[in-house]
């Protein structure tokens, strides 16, 4: 089956745009994020080939609305609750505008 | 190599950071919580990976190639040995991948993609440009690869074929690009000097 993520040959998303700035980041969230990724496949969590299933698996609405690093983000939260190292209740809201039940505000200082 | 930003505003895709960061940290929390992961391990990856994966390695390893035959053959022949004489390993702390390097020629321009996601030597090139994800250049340059290069503003005569390689879960890629005419008397250093992200990709001649 043809899933969203298999965009080879796929006509419509118009030129390569090549501009660069340099930055492997664009905020704290998606340095964390990779780091997350990279610790979580060292602990065997999960493989790359299970992370990369999930991100595949993502709904095609989903995963054209969504940046790099969001796509990440949603794949980390699956796997985590599938592999039990998390429970789904525990999570923060996607699409949720209401403050969260963690901390606020204090988790910053940790970021790079 | 560039720090992330702090900024919090609007994404061009339209979704507040402020949300994604929350999600983000919640994760974070809870994994640390349940003792999978710390902050401080989360902290070491990203210094290690913002200060060891560079393009300048590959440029280094695409120099070797152009100054000394011999490793030319060998990184050809076998990448992962070859620059594993140059103290660089495929591995990136996760599962070690098969690197294949392939050779630019005056007939021959050789284009490197990841159609799928975004695959590619990150320890030899650093950290992928956004174009590199974009789903425009994976969906593209497969089917017109010629007009996506003019893109990057590399015009190739026609007589040249294009061959574009598409990464696999296991194997990554990377292009030696034509040494340019006039440096013969340059020093492998120098060399280094002039080939760039996009030359290893083969977006750019060099």
């Amino acid at each position: 089956m043809t899933r969203i993520h298999d965009v080879g040959g796929m006509e419509g998303f118009g030129p390569v745009d090549p501009t660069e700035d340099g930055r492997a980041f664009h905020a704290d969230w998606e340095a964390r994020v990779f780091a997350l990724n990279t610790a979580l496949i060292r602990r065997q969590a999960y493989t790359l080939d299970e992370f990369r299933d999930a991100i595949e698996h993502l709904a095609p609405e989903r995963y054209l609305a969504s940046s790099y690093y969001e796509r990440w983000l949603e794949a980390l939260e699956g796997l985590a609750v599938k592999k039990g190292l998390v429970a789904p209740g525990d999570l923060e809201e996607e699409g949720g505008d209401a403050p969260g039940p963690g901390p606020r505000g204090s988790g910053e200082g940790r970021g790079r | 190599m560039s720090v992330p930003t702090r900024s919090r505003g609007q994404r061009e895709d339209g979704h507040p950071d402020s949300r994604l960061a929350r999600r983000q940290r919640r994760l974070e929390e809870l994994l640390e919580a349940a003792g999978v992961v710390t902050g401080a391990e989360l902290d070491a990856i990203l210094d290690r990976y913002l200060a060891t994966a560079k393009p300048a390695n590959g440029a280094r390893v695409v120099a070797r190639a152009w100054v000394d035959e011999g490793f030319r053959h060998r990184l050809l022949a076998d990448g992962n040995a070859a620059v594993a004489e140059l103290g660089f390993s495929m591995g990136g702390g996760i599962q070690p991948q098969l690197l294949r390097v392939v050779e630019n020629t005056p007939r021959l321009h050789n284009v490197v993609v990841c159609t799928l996601c975004s695959c590619y030597p990150l320890a030899l090139l650093g950290p992928s440009p956004s174009w590199y994800r974009s789903e425009a250049y994976r969906s593209r340059v497969v089917r017109r690869p010629r007009e996506v290069l003019e893109e990057f503003g590399l015009h190739l005569p026609g007589h040249v074929e294009v061959r574009v390689w598409d990464a696999s879960a296991e194997t990554r890629y990377m292009v030696v690009p034509r040494r340019p005419a006039g440096t013969e008397g340059m020093a492998e250093d120098a060399l280094a000097g002039l080939v760039t992200r996009r030359g290893l990709i083969g977006t750019a001649a060099v």
